[in-house]
């Protein structure tokens, strides 16, 4: 299926190259760099490119293209969602998944590639079982492996590769038995310019960080499961459970990973935590303009908004911005055009304001739309829908182990139109 | 086979020679001289290392060499020091030094077969980790002298214990055939071993390996099939993906197809022609069967819809789409819907597989409309497919908020976005004719935009548009003509000028006018602009040639001068084909026929027209055009093929998921297949009875076949006597219960079915009424309207545009079988047939949602649905806009904590009413849906729209404006406390469960004194559900009946009870909210000691 990989950086350099059947010769890049041009922005560039005799499916992650080559029939979502992986891999190996990062550690990626792939079909792709035959790299490990001259590869076939549960390796053992799951909710939500709601929805996800010894099944109700509208699972829950008693139920793997995530439907009203009064103008003449950002609480259910943090992309005539914030700093890339406003803590006292003027490139004809403002935050010890976990019960092991449950909502894709 | 093998070495060698070359030609490009010379030196150290007697040193020298091939390096000299650890001990340089003979073997063969020795040894090791890696190797030493050696190993591993060797044997299939497609015989014998093979490990690889090796073999999959639905959950997550599609082909050779329902229904010509009776007999010739297999494969691959595999949420949804009957396509929405969630590459292709969805089945996105608005920071071509998607979801109904928000996109900063926007402005323009004129206003607004592009772009879209219809747009040229001064854009003006001589004669006046303009400035015009000012030049001249004769001997003569030999040349050939003169001859004769004849209008159409012609989630669909290697989606067979071929004789319990199905033999006899998984068997059961598949859906099912006679009669009946019309309803109402059978035959083992077709009850429900209510005119309501009999007021609103679309809605609902409810309903109060899409379209549209419900607390589809309206506006007061409201008594469409309510608007006047809305500020706090305003009734019309109201569950009025386009009255809709509920479904323990934790001050009681006629359980199920929108419980005890729903808003539960004690009974109430307790408890009581119905 996937024939051949490369890694090409931002600037365009190609620092890597994987075959997994006959080798292709780089040269097949030049058809990416060709459109990858063409695009400008590399989030233009069009995830699939054909070429004469292969076809490029690519993904841009981490200011990474991961360009996988491919040449007979397949389903692109199948090539995507595990180059995806790929990039997800390297990020839990090596902490950031980056240039850098990969060619420090070029003979890790290089086993995780040859362990993942067979053939250019999926042979291992499950962490667990990955970190298994490759060990993570760690300081303590490689100074010991350099004395004793044992290597970090592991001899036997993973227990998680054979099992019905490939994701839980066998024989896990702590001293503090945990299980926290964080419920994060984001908000997407387009704003029209008088404030009024054109779209909005919640999505969240449920991140968990299971550290239980043995063999522990695990179930987890909600107080109201209902709101649910649409999930999506880790492969571990066992769904027949969930579709008769709305209980998710599972063998957790060991470590963090996602358990759900979910969808509230887009029926529900959803509460909008801030309120943004903007006012942003450009003058006919005098290659000018002005901008006026005030940002409120709205519907916050008492709980404090952090981390919050605007952010524009101004139009390209702008040159500089001359502003004044009463909270908070702010920062204009002139090359970007990106301007960021972080407040931080929104305090209902004293509302945080952004006002200046914008100076445009002389002569330029006035942008005819203005930027929308993009908005950032995080509330914490709230889920905006109302979602609440019930009960965690463990079955299966005999010690207590210790739970725990946060709640955290966050801003998605929350835009106000201007 | 030596003599073949040589041949092949040849061929090979000759091929990686000419790999060699690529990879000489693309060394230096990225590698300057000097740093090549400098590697050269590091690889004279690297060969010392790897002789060296530590394993650390060599492994060191590995690891440079593998960094070396990451980069692209050329590393091939070394071959010989490497190749001789290949036997090393330690597991990481042994692993290291595979990676390198993988990359290079191709290219030194001779030295590769030193190392083959070690990995026939190895695949005898007891560490099966070891055997597998040896095996993946050696197979993947494209050396083609070991082709022998390779097929032993792959059918010795094949048998092996562990199933991962033979997952390795699966994948070794694949590259030893395209190594050498002359094996194919002997590897499509392993495939079909390992095809057998039980563990979940091996069926997604080996499947891979069937795809590559022999896609055509179908036959291999027979036997194969159950076992592989059966495993499928349990498959790691990408061989789902491989399973998944070609288990979609497999479907489409082997079953029939589940659609032809729809086929019959398209077919208008056909309908006609069948008598009534006629349609009976060909109900009962071919009643539609899914085969239990279909229904195995569509019901084992839905709990994938879940999954977080990006790759596998879609092919299920293609396996759906490709084979599921179109009632249940709706499942599909969702899960797509959430992944454009994901990343960008993701959202690109669900988007692309959305856009070509959406353009044959509108309704199933339509809800979704906003998941598609578009994002200042989505990418471009992401912002383009929502664009397209969008346009294909427009309709009447939606158009205005469509425009609305093209409004906003129009202004963006991205332009390539902007022009595309105008675009499909101008492709709604086409499709929906209501908003035509909006639109060229729109678009004629946009002309005086700074933007080159968007000028552009808007000119040429009006000029499509106006082809299509220009005799109604002369003003729209004038205005045109207008603004031409402003517009520099040279696309642009060559478009008008091009306008203005295509249509010279709609606007005689003009058209000269800005010939002389153009005259003037003809000189400093671009070349695109003379050309179309010489085209209208001698367009004029041949309708109006006493204005513009001079004229277009100006321009022709400064024509002739021009620079461009392109407009010399136009210029030369136009004056001797318009000016007679004595060598012009024949053809000047012909000139009006060939410089006006009538151009055909361009056709504005999706460009995801045609790509439904590829199997949904393939590069080939994505590309849309043939990838190579892209497997044909066959079509449904006519016949469907010995099904008996999947049967199975022996079963042996496979460890994890529950056994293969047991051989059987007819179809729709479910309950002969077992499953060893408990829970499967017992919903298996449910489905084996198929009539009494739920508890609560018992009764009715029961009532179903007399219903259906009773609906046959009253059709007759109303045929009878009515005009051609109504014949053709009831024809699709005989196509309803022709469907029927095969809505009972197939096992719906998931609550979505059962609720689907208890949904239907109501429908059908609304259905019967209504046609019963078409037979005797005359109704409470056409009392209102008093000029006109209500088949008459019927005929108005159909002709109706605004109708239309509800009609035709009214159309595809009816997919969904017959049942009745005649126990329930008490003489049903007819209602004129405009209130068509009451409450069954709502419940269709409902149906999008199919969020999966409890079984404890189950929301099920109301007992009943008063038919009985209430009036909000009367004529006197409206100024003849009279308004009904009635409670549909459904889940609301607009938001969950809504009550859906239906208004009927009818116009008594004798003007036409415009723009009749629901004004944006509403007086008190509720929180309303508004309909979409409806920009014209007719008089005498009336239109049914619905609407939702969030009543916090209180009884406090919502009151509103209602305005035209002239009046606005103030109106309110006071609900009853019955109206704030939802029935729900729970078993009789649940309920006293839940009825035990709402005590003390949660439940209130009363005890009355029945009259003797009202106690019978019937009569006493209806008075309630009359009063209240509850769900009854199917009760044990005879005098005790119990009704459960929740309230609207938010969700409370609300239990009623009534226990009978001859003569007294005593009603019990447990909800949280008191309040709302107590007055259902007061209305309860005056609804039970009432005699009359």
């Amino acid at each position: 299926m996937i024939h051949s990989l490369f890694l090409i950086n931002n600037a365009g350099d190609l620092f890597l190259e994987k075959h997994w059947k006959s080798v292709i010769s780089r040269s097949v890049c030049d058809y990416f760099f060709e459109a990858r041009e063409k695009a400008v922005e590399p989030d233009n560039v069009p995830p699939v490119i054909r070429t004469p005799h292969h076809y490029l499916i690519n993904i841009y992650r981490e200011k990474i293209f991961f360009v996988s080559v491919i040449q007979t029939e397949v389903p692109p979502l199948f090539v995507i969602e595990f180059l995806h992986r790929v990039a997800e891999t390297f990020q839990d190996y090596f902490g950031e998944c980056s240039e850098t990062t990969i060619k420090d550690n070029v003979v890790i990626v290089y086993e995780l590639l040859e362990e993942m792939l067979d053939n250019g079909f999926p042979l291992a792709t499950e962490s667990n079982i990955l970190k298994e035959l490759i060990r993570p790299p760690t300081i303590l490990r490689s100074m010991v492996n350099t004395i004793t001259g044992s290597s970090n590869v592991g001899e036997t076939l993973p227990t998680g590769q054979l099992s019905t549960i490939p994701w839980r390796r066998a024989g896990v053992k702590y001293t503090n038995n945990e299980a926290y799951f964080d419920v994060v909710e984001e908000i997407d939500a387009i704003l029209d310019k008088s404030g009024t709601t054109v779209f909005a929805e919640i999505q969240g996800v449920i991140e968990a960080c299971v550290k239980l010894s043995g063999m522990p099944d695990l179930s987890l109700s909600f107080m109201n499961p209902r709101l649910l509208d649409d999930v999506s699972f880790h492969p571990c829950v066992r769904y027949k459970r969930w579709e008769s008693e709305r209980v998710i139920s599972f063998i957790p793997p060991d470590g963090n990973f996602q358990l759900m995530s979910y969808h509230i439907s887009a029926q529900n009203l959803v509460a909008i935590p801030v309120y943004v009064k903007q006012n942003i103008s450009f003058f006919e003449t005098g290659s000018s303009g002005r901008m006026d950002i005030t940002v409120g609480p709205k519907q916050t259910m008492g709980k404090t908004v952090e981390c919050l943090v605007v952010t524009v992309h101004m139009p390209k005539v702008v040159l500089s911005a001359n502003l004044n914030a009463t909270q908070g700093t702010y920062n204009y890339d002139p090359v970007t055009k990106i301007l960021v406003w972080d407040i931080g803590k929104l305090n209902p006292q004293k509302l945080p304001n952004l006002k200046g003027s914008l100076s445009l490139q002389s002569g330029a004809p006035k942008p005819e739309e203005n930027p929308s403002l993009n908005i950032d935050l995080k509330i914490q010890q709230l889920a905006i829908s109302g979602l609440k976990v019930n009960r965690l019960d463990m079955y299966g092991e005999k010690y207590k182990p210790f739970k725990g449950v946060k709640y955290v909502t966050k801003a998605g894709k929350f835009q106000v139109r201007t | 086979m030596s003599n073949n093998n040589v041949s092949y070495n040849e061929q090979v060698s000759l091929e990686s020679g000419v790999d060699a070359a690529q990879e000489n030609s693309s060394i230096p490009a990225s590698v300057s001289g000097g740093l090549f010379s400098a590697d050269y030196k590091k690889n004279e150290d690297l060969k010392e290392m790897l002789e060296s007697n530590k394993d650390s040193q060599k492994l060191e020298a590995m690891k440079r060499i593998v960094g070396l091939i990451a980069k692209g390096k050329n590393a091939s000299e070394l071959f010989p020091a490497v190749v001789k650890n290949v036997a090393s001990k330690n597991i990481e340089l042994k692993k290291l030094v595979y990676v390198y003979l993988v990359r290079y073997a191709e290219e030194q063969q001779d030295l590769a077969l030193l190392s083959i020795s070690t990995f026939q040894r190895a695949l005898k090791d007891p560490n099966q980790l070891i055997r597998a890696s040896a095996l993946r190797v050696l197979s993947s030493i494209r050396v083609p002298i070991i082709v022998p050696i390779m097929m032993l190993s792959i059918k010795e591993a094949s048998t092996d214990l562990s199933p991962y060797v033979r997952k390795t044997a699966a994948h070794a299939i694949q590259k030893l055939y395209s190594l050498d497609p002359d094996q194919k015989e002997h590897l499509i014998e392993v495939i079909e071993k390992l095809l057998k093979d039980k563990s979940t490990l091996v069926a997604g690889s080996v499947v891979m390996a069937f795809e590559e090796v022999c896609p055509e073999r179908i036959d291999l999959i027979h036997k194969n099939y159950r076992k592989l639905c059966n495993l499928l959950v349990d498959v790691e997550e990408w061989g789902q993906v491989v399973i998944i599609h070609m288990l979609t082909r497999y479907a489409r050779t082997q079953f029939v197809s589940p659609w032809r329902e729809d086929a019959v229904f398209d077919e208008n010509s056909e309908k006609a022609f069948y008598d009534s009776e006629e349609e009976r007999k060909v109900e009962q010739v071919k009643p539609y069967i899914m085969d239990p297999d279909h229904r195995l494969l569509l019901r084992n691959t839905k709990p994938l819809f879940q999954s977080r595999n990006t790759a596998v949420v879609m092919a299920v949804s293609q396996l759906y789409w490709h084979l599921a009957p179109k009632h249940e396509l709706n499942i599909i929405t969702k899960s797509l819907v959430r992944l454009l969630r994901s990343h960008r590459e993701v959202q690109f292709i669900v988007l692309q597989n959305i856009a070509t969805m959406s353009i044959q089945r509108k309704g199933m996105f339509e809800p979704f409309m906003k998941s598609f608005y578009v994002r200042s920071t989505d990418a471009t071509h992401i912002k383009i497919l929502k664009l397209e998607i969008l346009t294909n979801l427009a309709n009447e109904a939606n158009i205005s908020t469509i425009l609305r928000e093209f409004q906003t996109y129009v202004k963006s900063q991205d332009k390539a976005f902007a022009a595309a926007t105008i675009q499909a402005i101008g492709r709604c323009a086409t499709d929906i004719s209501e908003v035509t004129d909006t639109c060229l206003n729109g678009l004629v607004l946009l002309l005086s935009n700074r933007d080159e592009t968007v000028v552009a772009e808007s000119v040429v879209v009006i000029k499509k548009l106006l082809q299509t219809q220009p005799s109604q747009h002369s003003d729209i040229i004038k205005h045109m003509a207008k603004l031409f001064d402003n517009i520099t854009v040279s696309m642009a003006r060559a478009s008008i000028l091009w306008l203005m001589g295509e249509y010279c004669e709609h606007v005689p006046k003009i058209a000269p006018d800005v010939l002389r303009k153009m005259a003037k400035t003809f000189t400093s015009e671009e070349d695109i602009v003379k050309l179309q000012t010489v085209n209208l030049a001698a367009k004029l001249y041949l309708t109006n040639s006493k204005q513009t004769k001079l004229l277009t001997q100006y321009i022709l003569n400064l024509g002739k001068y021009d620079q461009n030999y392109d407009i010399r040349d136009r210029t030369r050939f136009i004056r001797q084909l318009i000016v007679p003169n004595e060598k012009s001859g024949a053809l000047s004769k012909y000139a009006r026929r060939i410089l006006m004849a009538p151009k055909p209008a361009p056709v504005l159409q999706s460009a995801f027209k045609d790509r439904d012609r590829f199997q949904l989630g393939t590069l080939s669909h994505t590309l849309n055009s043939q990838a190579i290697g892209y497997l044909e989606l066959s079509d449904w067979p006519a016949v469907a093929p010995d099904q008996s071929v999947r049967i199975v004789e022996v079963v042996e319990p496979v460890k994890e998921t529950g056994a293969p199905v047991h051989g059987k033999s007819k179809p729709g006899k479910s309950s002969e297949k077992f499953y060893s998984d408990s829970e499967e068997e017992e919903e298996e059961e449910e489905e084996g009875s198929s009539s009494e598949d739920s508890s609560s859906s018992s009764e009715e099912s029961e009532s179903e076949s007399e219903s259906e006679e009773n609906s046959d009669d009253s059709n007759k009946s109303s045929s009878s006597q009515s005009d051609s019309e109504k014949k053709k309803k009831t024809l699709k109402n005989k196509k309803l219960q022709q469907q029927k059978p095969d809505g009972k035959d197939r096992k719906q083992k998931n609550g979505n079915a059962v609720k689907g077709e208890s949904r239907s009850e109501s429908e059908s429900a609304s259905e019967s009424s209504s046609s019963e209510s078409s037979s005797e005119s005359g109704s409470e309501l056409d009392s209102d309207s008093d000029s006109d009999s209500g088949t008459d007021q019927k005929k108005n609103t159909r002709s109706k545009p605004v109708q239309s679309t509800l009609v035709t809605k009214q159309v595809e609902k009816k997919e969904v079988s017959l049942l009745d409810l005649d126990d329930f309903s008490p003489a049903a109060v007819p209602s004129p047939k405009s209130s068509i899409l009451s409450p069954s379209l709502l419940s269709d549209l409902q149906g999008l949602s199919i969020s999966p419900t409890q079984s404890a607390l189950q929301a099920s589809s109301p007992v009943f649905v008063p038919e009985t309206s209430h009036e909000l506006l009367h004529r006197m007061t409206g100024k003849g806009l009279s308004a009904q409201y009635r409670f549909t008594r459904q889940p609301c469409i607009y938001g969950n904590s809504m009550v859906s309510l239906q208004l009927t608007l009818s116009n008594s006047s004798d003007q036409a009413l415009e723009n009749i809305h629901i004004s944006e500020k509403s007086s008190t706090g509720q929180n309303i849906h508004r309909f979409n305003a409806i920009e014209r009734l007719e008089p005498q019309a009336s239109v049914t729209v619905s609407m939702g109201v969030d009543f916090n569950d209180s009884t406090q009025a919502a009151n509103f404006q209602l305005c035209t386009k002239e009046d606005e009255f103030s109106v309110s809709i006071q609900p009853a406390v019955g109206e704030l509920l939802l029935p729900i479904t729970v078993s009789e323990a649940d309920f006293s469960k839940e009825q035990g934790k709402l005590l003390g001050m949660n439940e209130s009681s009363a005890t009355i004194t029945m009259t003797p006629e009202n106690v019978s359980s019937q009569s006493v199920n209806r008075k309630v559900v009359s009063v209240a929108n509850l769900g009854v419980i199917p009760s044990s005890q005879e005098n005790i009946h119990r009704f459960a729903g929740k309230t609207v808003s938010s969700g409370c539960l609300v239990l009623v009870s009534v226990a009978l004690k001859d003569p007294d009974a005593v009603i019990t109430i447990n909800t949280e909210r008191t309040v709302m307790g107590s007055m259902l408890l007061r209305q309860l009581k005056t609804a039970l000691t009432n005699s009359d119905p």
